[in-house]
């Protein structure tokens, strides 16, 4: 987290630990911190107080925009075949469909306008501002326009919890009448997230209760760590610029050492995923060819480098990614996915190690196999 | 201390296992192997079962992984699991997942991760039999030996295995669990095959079940040996032979045993006891541990089966005295005295 988000949350925890939906002191207190704080998150997302629904992280803000605006609209919903879970589980849950993407991990508009023009009472669309595995950017205008032309009465919903450090939220999700975002994504505490539910946005809420959020979403708020999301917000969005152009510089460079150092230590094939899509600067998504994941991820870890593969499964074993099959990378590169993820504390020791431990590792498996 | 690898499947023996080579000193890791089933928490590989190891291993404070083989599984395991029930065969997938999962792809894995040792808590013994070589030992626990589904080790693999509660019988296991505080102490042994979910219903169900939704499972007739019609069995790919329990034969009285099973006109005929017996077993893949071994040995034919002496010439299992013949695709395993000397899949049989 980042120091000015837990400096924020520890006094609150403690001292203002007023419930805000009472009416006495420490109540209105806590109400106080609540309002700024969904101003600074308004802001920071290019939305209205009004428009901000707390919620319990990501995955919560995706379910009820995908469920929520689903039910109160009573039609059916499309989503793009590279969502994260959160959106994708839901929109097979309600029987929707799913648009394929192209080999750049763009979601392809052709496909898009067929479905919209051969599906009757499409209410609400889905797609992901920013990718979780690939760091692939969508264009949100783009979808917008498309929808604008054949279903203009559908409501445009972005999974933006990848996006905040990377991307200018608040102009580049200006289409979109929902937008998740989660606050551990950008310095902020886990279980803590947010909805934008603009203006024609209609929800029915997915926990009924003492009438919180405006009615979308009930249950007391959790102040402190919404609190510590706002100043996290803020300071990242006050900071992109700077640490875009310092992150994105250290994955470039990063990838092309790794590359380098590959071909000349084992010469195992590799991908640079999507390598000519826009994508976010601290991402780097590499297939090797014939390298197992979980072994390159082992012995990444021997030497203090946590990266991460497609996805966890809740037992904790990775599955095949159906990011990357989607976007029809090879079934024996996609096995040999890796992905490297910096952040605002990452600096230039850290890439010159990832570069060692990751070229070292993929010899040692193309020598030994795994 | 060497690094060893422990593979702890969330059971009371090889969180023992693990306990064990943790308390002599060794470098110990621990990994899971998710091999079936998705996101639901039943069956094998459940979300339990991996909860369980992760918790042992966390009280033992060593490193836990989870290792995905799922399409190694479904490779080696369930879907000769499924072909060799089509064709007649009774496979054993215990020992198809310990020859090319457990044995195999994890051995591998572990090799290219570096570990000097692999340990199970399986209950048998490396045996060092002097020459250099080593043979598996059935366990100090009869009723829990597992000997059998490891015959199929070769000497590298056994080079770098450790069977730590091999030398404990189940009670002295549990026991030790307890003394440890294991979470696992008390948990019920695992039975039948892994990744066929127990079916509420008594006999195969369950197998009927995961089979008929793979492969058309055919109805068979039941013929006595003068060829009359005495009963109808509701799929022959699961009727084995010297079965006598569990078949439809209209109330007769006298015990009969299936004799034979005729794939190409779908007719099982029963028969006496004396009728399922056989002088000889063919084993076309026997292979000896560490060299072939002349004289009389030991041979045993199922997971608990009984062991019956018999003489090897070539890949023939001539026995000592007549006995039940061993259904296709079930595993053949040869001892000296406690010793597994070879063994191999049984193949068509020799009439005598």
């Amino acid at each position: 987290m980042r120091p000015a988000a837990v400096q924020t949350m520890v006094p609150l925890l403690s001292d203002g630990f007023g419930n805000p939906s009472g009416s006495h002191r420490l109540a209105r207190e806590a109400n106080q911190v609540l309002d700024e704080a969904r101003e600074a998150v308004a802001q920071a997302l290019g939305a209205e107080p009004g428009d901000i629904i707390f919620t319990g992280g990501g995955t919560e803000a995706d379910n009820l925009a995908v469920f929520g605006a689903t039910e109160a609209l009573g039609q059916s919903v499309v989503c793009s075949a590279t969502e994260h879970h959160a959106v994708l589980d839901p929109t097979e849950h309600l029987g929707g469909i799913v648009v394929p993407v192209g080999p750049d991990g763009l979601l392809d508009l052709d496909a898009f306008r067929s479905v919209l023009s051969e599906t009757e009472n499409v209410g609400l669309v889905s797609v992901m501002t920013v990718n979780n595995e690939t760091g692939i950017i969508q264009s949100i205008d783009a979808v917008a326009d498309v929808l604008n032309e054949h279903a203009p009465g559908a409501l445009l919903h972005t999974d933006a919890v990848q996006a905040l450090n990377w991307v200018d939220v608040a102009t580049h999700c200006r289409a979109a009448d929902l937008i998740s975002v989660s606050a551990h994504k950008f310095g902020g505490p886990k279980g803590v997230g947010a909805l934008v539910a603009r203006d024609r946005a209609r929800l029915t809420p997915r926990f009924h209760g003492g009438g919180q959020e405006r009615g979308r979403r009930g249950g007391t708020q959790n102040v402190a760590g919404i609190a510590a999301m706002a100043v996290a917000a803020t300071e990242t969005v006050q900071n992109r610029e700077t640490e875009m152009a310092r992150v994105g510089e250290l994955r470039d460079q990063m990838v092309q050492q790794i590359i380098e150092g590959i071909a000349t230590s084992c010469g195992t094939s590799t991908i640079v995923t999507a390598s000519a899509s826009p994508t976010t600067a601290n991402i780097a998504n590499l297939c090797f060819e014939g390298i197992e994941s979980e072994a390159l991820l082992f012995l990444l870890e021997k030497n203090d480098v946590m990266a991460s593969a497609a996805s966890s499964c809740s037992s904790g074993a990775l599955e095949p990614s159906h990011v990357l099959q989607a976007m029809g990378v090879p079934r024996e590169f996609a096995l040999g996915s890796l992905r490297l993820s910096l952040g605002h504390t990452s600096d230039q020791a850290d890439v010159d190690a990832a570069v060692d431990a990751v070229v070292g590792a993929v010899t040692r498996l193309t020598e030994r196999g795994s | 201390m060497a690094e060893i690898l422990v593979a702890l499947s969330g059971g009371v023996d090889s969180s023992v296992a693990a306990a064990l080579l943790k308390r002599e000193g060794h470098d110990v890791t621990t990994v899971t192997l998710k091999l079936w089933g998705g996101e639901t928490d039943s069956g094998c590989c459940s979300v339990s079962d991996v909860e369980d190891a992760r918790r042992v291993a966390q009280q033992l404070g060593v490193d836990h992984h989870v290792f995905n083989f799922g399409d190694d599984f479904e490779e080696h395991v369930v879907e000769p699991y499924v072909a060799a029930y089509a064709e007649g065969r009774v496979p054993n997938p215990c020992v198809e997942c310990n020859r090319h999962i457990k044995f195999d792809k994890l051995f591998r894995r572990a090799d290219a991760l570096g570990f000097d040792l692999i340990a199970t808590g399986h209950h048998a013994r490396v045996i060092d039999v002097g020459d250099g070589t080593r043979r598996i030992g059935r366990g100090a626990d009869p009723a829990k030996d597992q000997s059998y589904v490891l015959h199929m080790l070769g000497q590298d693999q056994l080079a770098r295995l450790m069977l730590p509660v091999g030398e404990f019988t189940k009670d002295e296991v549990r026991e030790l669990a307890l003394e440890l505080d294991l979470r696992t102490a008390n948990k019920p042994d695992s039975q039948d095959v892994c990744f066929i979910e127990r079916s509420p219903g008594r006999g195969d169900a369950g197998r009927r079940a995961f089979l008929g939704d793979r492969i058309p499972l055919r109805p068979a007739k039941i013929v006595d040996q003068s060829g009359a019609e005495v009963g109808a069995a509701p799929s022959i790919e699961l009727v084995t032979v010297g079965q006598r329990k569990g078949l439809d034969l209209g109330g007769a009285t006298e015990r009969r045993y299936v004799v034979d099973i005729d794939h190409t006109t779908d007719t099982v005929t029963v028969g006496p006891f004396e009728d399922t017996l056989t002088a000889r077993t063919e084993v076309p893949d026997l292979t000896w541990t560490n060299g072939a071994i002349d004289g009389e040995l030991t041979v045993q034919c199922s997971a608990h089966g009984a062991r019956r002496p018999a003489t090897v010439t070539n890949t023939t299992i001539v026995w000592s005295e007549p006995q039940p013949r061993v259904a296709l695709g079930q595993s053949v395993v040869l001892y000296l005295e406690d010793e597994v000397v070879g063994g191999g899949i049984a193949g068509e049989e020799h009439q005598p």
